[in-house]
């Protein structure tokens, strides 16, 4: 029996452990990411296209509304769940992310009740989202003031 | 051609987010929602330093799709309402701003948690 020294042993359990795979999965988040935001801009073109007297801003939260919808609906259909395993952060950084990140746990706790399974759970990671933004939102505000 | 340069910007910037996204996720093991917030912040921060218009000018939808767009609504939305109503403004402007789409996620959470019923999802 060959004895490893504590060097070669290290060495030999980074060889062994699982390559973390940083570029592929930096890939998929790439490319994930840009056409999910490419869809977005489909979305917003198609939206001018159809109605042209819609104002700007009503163009960019119609946008919002469709990309959450699409989000919500492809995570109750168990879709963007599989699709979050392939691309991680491309999945998650865009609204469809947190779309996701709402329906989710909605849809997985809906058999512990309406009451705390849906309601409850529905903000186990959307919470931590709303209550930052809004409180960031109203610090910004009162900068805003002295503005 | 301008379609194709126009959806290439918003491909490549909005790429370039998550997979800067990515890249925090592979380095820190941070959790998505960590990440989401992180993201988020950034949005506000960008908008109140003012560079987040010259982005959106550039990419459109590759800065507003991905969360930091929210976060760029929110500032917004809080320094419009501070500047025309004053502290209550500053106070309910970044929700207003940002109200429909946190609407939308709520009621189609809610309404496709009660149509679907969870699939076993051990990927």
């Amino acid at each position: 029996m060959n004895m490893l020294s504590k060097q070669e042993y290290v060495d030999f359990v980074k060889e062994k452990s699982p390559k973390s795979p940083m570029w592929r999965s930096m890939l998929a988040a790439f490319f994930v990411g840009g056409l999910i935001c490419c869809v977005g801009e489909g979305v917003s073109d198609l939206l001018k296209l159809i109605f042209p007297a819609m104002t700007e801003e009503d163009v960019a939260t119609w946008t919002t509304v469709v990309m959450i919808f699409a989000g919500s609906f492809l995570t109750a259909i168990g879709v963007y769940d599989k699709l979050g395993h392939f691309a991680g952060g491309g999945s998650i950084i865009p609204i469809t992310g947190f779309a996701n990140s709402v329906v989710s746990p909605a849809v997985e706790y809906n058999r512990e009740g309406v009451f705390f399974g849906v309601c409850a759970k529905m903000f186990v990671i959307a919470g931590p989202i709303i209550v930052f933004g809004i409180v960031a939102s109203v610090i910004v505000g009162i900068i805003g003031l002295f503005l | 051609m301008e379609y194709f340069l126009t959806y290439l910007k918003v491909f490549a910037v909005g790429g370039a987010i998550c997979c800067l996204g990515q890249l925090l996720i592979n380095k820190t093991k941070m959790s998505s929602a960590r990440i989401l917030v992180t993201f988020m912040l950034l949005g506000v921060i960008l908008e109140v330093s003012g560079a987040f218009s010259y982005l959106k000018e550039f990419a459109s939808a590759g800065v507003t799709v991905p969360i930091v767009g929210f976060g760029s609504n929110l500032a917004k939305g809080a320094l419009e309402g501070a500047s025309e109503e004053g502290l209550l403004g500053a106070v309910k402007g970044g929700m207003s701003a940002v109200s429909a789409g946190l609407t939308s996620v709520i009621v189609f959470g809610f309404v496709f948690a009660l149509l679907f019923k969870s699939k076993s999802k051990k990927i």
